[in-house]
């Protein structure tokens, strides 16, 4: 590393990886964006480092306003994150970008192109943009962007805008990672059973017919108002607000906004806990599954995982006793070792 | 952990409107397993040094087919180092005249590819020569 800027710098090879995360994730903290972008980095790659910088931020985290940005290949995504930074901008608010295309699942390259729209805000030190690869995840985000998502939120932005994949119709993660998770729609896209049908519609908490100087876009909000307004009283599933937007030019983008702050406050007030609490459990799930296996594969367990998963292989047991013999394992683990 | 793939921004610096090859390489290094940024067109030296940084790339790709590769490719470079980015590998694409390569090369730039360079000398020499970040 090169004598670097401030205490980017100083984290260098040397120290702990605790040591090390301390002066980084201090220095992300106090608005040194090179210790950010290195603190995103050691997340995307799950080094030890970003564990023990997360357990440092993630108390300094909860204040950000975090918007999931879905829809389909084309339908504007990118631009509509570009003319939702303007707007942030012009009202003073700060935005960090997690903006996610996919890996290729051949060489694991990935081509990564959404920056191409929002590099205008690129010299503005009030915002921040990180493309992530989605190395082999399928729900529409990388595995890691929920957790990129915390470092923003604990070095003090504002707003976390998470631009998904180009999705399809069921990459629904986004809205578990997501304060507000806007469904981007292009106009003439489908009928309206198209609307109707369960999966990506159903999470949005905003739909916005982008593309809106198109013929057929005031046609397309009617049909989904039409269709998604009902479902009865007793309907559990959301009731989005439909908003036709036009993206490259910036037309809707303020309402489009205004709906966000109008949906957070509402979150705020009533049942906001809920998408908070389903993000708790899904990040904890995450941790607890990852600890599981590596206790499965560390020195003490490893024969006998091993030993399990070749039976399974063999047909010889079934997954179900596996999982039960390998708890039973971890369990008599937990006991004092004398017996061992 | 380590075998992360290495992350490379790929820029048109300056007011060249040609971005084919810049476009081809991309999509080349994306099919030998890199990680690609591509920022477009119309890139000042301060729009590409803060991508790199905001991205944590590995590589700095410049392709210039203008002409200025003079003016624009040191600016990068010296950005790059101001901004405590110095370890980052610099290459450059285009036509560059013989004369200018040392020069280039005492600005910073490690690698310069000119016409008939195929993709896969470009990802062999960024495999060979760029430090991979493990913050």
């Amino acid at each position: 590393m090169t004598a670097g800027t401030g205490a980017s710098g100083a984290a260098g090879p040397a120290g702990s990886p605790a040591d090390r995360a301390a002066v980084l994730a201090d220095a992300a903290r106090a608005g040194d964006r090179r210790a950010l972008a290195r603190l995103l980095t050691a997340v995307e790659n799950h080094t030890p480092l970003a564990e023990h910088a997360l357990r440092r931020l993630y108390p300094q985290a909860g204040h950000a306003h975090l918007v999931g940005i879905t829809g389909p290949p084309g339908a504007g995504k990118s631009t509509l994150v570009a003319a939702l930074i303007a707007e942030l901008r012009a009202r003073g608010r700060t935005v960090a970008v997690v903006a996610v295309d996919p890996s290729s699942p051949i060489t694991g390259g990935a081509l990564l192109g959404d920056r191409v729209r929002m590099q205008s805000y690129a010299a503005d030190d009030g915002v921040f943009i990180r493309s992530m690869a989605s190395r082999g995840h399928a729900g529409g985000l990388a595995a890691t962007s929920t957790t990129a998502a915390v470092v923003f939120d604990a070095a003090g932005f504002d707003v976390v805008l998470l631009e998904t994949v180009g999705t399809g119709q069921s990459e629904v993660e986004v809205a578990a990672a997501a304060d507000t998770t806007v469904v981007l729609e292009a106009p003439e896209m489908g009928d309206e059973v198209q609307a109707i049908k369960a999966g990506l519609l159903e999470v949005a908490d905003i739909v916005v017919v982008n593309k809106g100087d198109r013929p057929g876009a005031q046609r397309t909000a009617a049909q989904l108002r039409a269709m998604l307004s009902g479902g009865g009283e007793h309907s559990r599933s959301k009731r989005p607000e439909i908003l036709v937007a036009t993206a490259v030019t910036g037309e809707g983008v303020p309402e489009l906004l205004a709906a966000l702050d109008r949906h957070r406050a509402a979150a705020t007030l009533g049942e906001a806990p809920a998408a908070r609490r389903a993000r708790a459990a899904a990040q904890v799930r995450a941790v607890l599954v990852e600890r599981l296996w590596d206790r499965l594969a560390g020195p003490v367990l490893a024969e006998v995982t091993a030993q399990t998963l070749d039976a399974v292989a063999r047909h010889d047991t079934d997954p179900y006793a596996a999982a039960d013999a390998l708890l039973a394992a971890l369990a008599r683990q937990e006991l004092p070792q004398e017996a061992s | 952990m380590t075998n992360r793939p290495l992350k490379v921004l790929i820029a048109k610096p300056g007011l060249d409107g040609h971005d084919r090859g810049a476009k081809v390489l991309a999509r080349g290094l994306r099919d030998e397993g890199f990680e690609v940024v591509y920022t477009g067109l119309r890139q000042t030296a301060d729009m590409i040094v803060t991508a790199a940084l905001q991205e944590d790339v590995d590589v700095v790709g410049l392709s210039i087919l203008s002409g200025a590769h003079m003016t624009l490719v040191p600016k990068v470079c010296a950005q790059l180092r101001d901004r405590g980015l110095g370890d980052v590998l610099v290459t450059v694409g285009g036509i560059i005249p013989d004369d200018d390569l040392e020069p280039l090369r005492l600005a910073g730039v490690a690698g310069v590819f000119g016409p008939g360079t195929t993709i896969r000398e470009v990802a062999d020499f960024l495999r060979a020569h760029a430090t991979p970040r493990d913050a």
